[in-house]
């Protein structure tokens, strides 16, 4: 049986851990909101460019540019893994990196040659124990207050690599954000770019009216061509609001289970306690009876 | 025939303006270009550099746009810039700063210098430049 001491310090040692929990409980959620907001500034931007690219992919070729043909023969495959960079955040991580090794581990038998970028702590430090190439870092961009210029500048690279040969696929790996309670860890492919569908907007006659008679300068092929990089920096630049989003709602709901563990742990503490007590209590009281039966004899 | 057309800025971070303007002149690829009210339906890329419009007031407004595209619709138009600032917002310090560093960088005499460097450093000076003028082309 532990001492009365000891549950006391025990006691107060997971008070304090709830403390900290619920802290953080509370930092994730503000921290989600003002993600959620960003997700939300970007979403005029993101459907106005699908709108537009898809109106004038179904304008131009299919070959029209080297971003959008698929390699014949796929050898050297690049991953972009967005995690985060701090844990205390459940399974949120672990999803990721899950699917980023059962993607290598399905593909084992092709000899691919694979390598990564690494968005976020967590991802990276995954890649450098299992001894993948990184090609690329970035730290302190997920979960914190980052501008386009970030998706902008490693999507260049990416498509440099791509143009040059050194890479065949560019897929990214990020947590799509469904609701607070749900975040899925998704893979998708950003080079080459897959077909880009055409947004048909049924409700809205004057759509199908407008577009094809649009006058463009330069020519569509050239526009496109001009917006496909642009579709890539998009795609990252989303990965990594959704991810971002994704780390504190995870985070969020992480540290109220383990508040709510914290709570548990202190009751039954208590009642340990209790009895611990009650128990120190009856045997002092025994003591004393059996003094005074003594003296009397 | 509508007396006004909406004008809508947007950047990946948020939307810069919305407002029914009476004109916008806009730098586009293949050089500056006019829309008054009714224009035909028209879809172009755009420079670095400044637009220009004239609000319901009659005042003229200049806005830094930072490349991008641009749709045109007889009643509204659309700019999709990379970034995208109101005049107020421009910071001149960064702008100043970010001139001289590229000055520097194209001013060096380096062999090993590539030509990314290069186009980053005139991208950079583009930016920087036009952040400028727009900000003293008021003041004076």
């Amino acid at each position: 049986m532990a001492t009365l001491k000891e549950v006391q310090l025990k006691i107060a040692g997971v008070k304090k851990t709830r403390q900290i929990t619920s802290a953080m409980k509370m930092v994730a959620t503000s921290r989600l909101r003002g993600a959620q907001m960003a997700m939300e500034a970007f979403r005029p931007y993101a459907s106005k460019f699908a709108e537009v690219l898809g109106s004038l992919a179904s304008k131009s070729g299919e070959d029209s540019s080297p971003l959008l043909v698929p390699r014949e023969e796929v050898k050297k495959v690049h991953i972009v893994l967005c995690t985060s960079d701090r844990g205390l955040c459940g399974g949120f991580n672990i999803n990721l990196i899950e699917l980023a090794q059962s993607y290598l581990k399905n593909n084992a038998d092709k000899n691919l040659e694979v390598s990564f970028t690494a968005f976020g702590k967590r991802g990276r430090d995954w890649c450098k124990k299992q001894q993948h190439t990184i090609t690329d870092e970035y730290i302190g961009v997920v979960g914190a207050k980052f501008n386009f210029n970030i998706a902008s500048t490693s999507g260049n690279k990416l498509i440099n690599k791509f143009l040059s040969g050194k890479y065949d696929e560019v897929h990214v790996v990020f947590s799509r954000f469904v609701s607070v309670g749900k975040q899925q860890a998704t893979m998708k492919q950003i080079l080459p770019i897959p077909p880009i569908e055409v947004v048909e907007e049924q409700d809205n006659e004057a759509n199908d009216v407008y577009l094809p008679e649009h006058i463009c300068e330069p020519s569509p092929e050239e526009l496109l061509n001009d917006m496909l990089p642009r579709n890539v920096f998009i795609q990252i630049y989303s990965g990594l609001l959704e991810t971002s989003t994704s780390e504190h709602a995870a985070r969020m709901s992480a540290m109220d289970n383990a508040t709510k563990a914290c709570n548990d742990m202190v009751g039954e503490l208590q009642r340990l306690y209790n009895k611990a007590r009650q128990a120190a209590i009856t045997a002092d009281l025994m003591d004393i009876v059996g003094g005074a039966e003594a003296l009397k004899g | 025939m509508a007396d006004y057309i909406k004008l809508e800025i947007v950047t990946p971070e948020k939307a810069v303006v919305s407002e029914n303007v009476k004109t916008v002149i806009a730098p586009g690829s293949c050089g500056e270009f006019g829309i008054l009210p009714g224009h035909t339906t028209f879809l172009t890329t755009l420079n670095i550099g400044a637009l220009r419009y004239v609000d319901k007031n009659g005042t003229e407004r200049k806005i830094f746009i930072n490349g991008g595209f641009a749709e045109a619709l007889p009643d509204k138009v659309t700019v999709l810039a990379e970034s995208s600032e109101r005049r107020r917002d421009i910071d001149v310090e960064r702008a100043r700063r970010a001139m001289e560093r590229a000055e520097k960088r194209l001013g060096e005499d380096d062999a090993q210098k590539k030509d990314i460097d290069v186009i980053r450093a005139k991208a950079a000076m583009a930016r920087a430049m036009h952040r400028l003028r727009i900000v003293e082309s008021i003041n004076h």
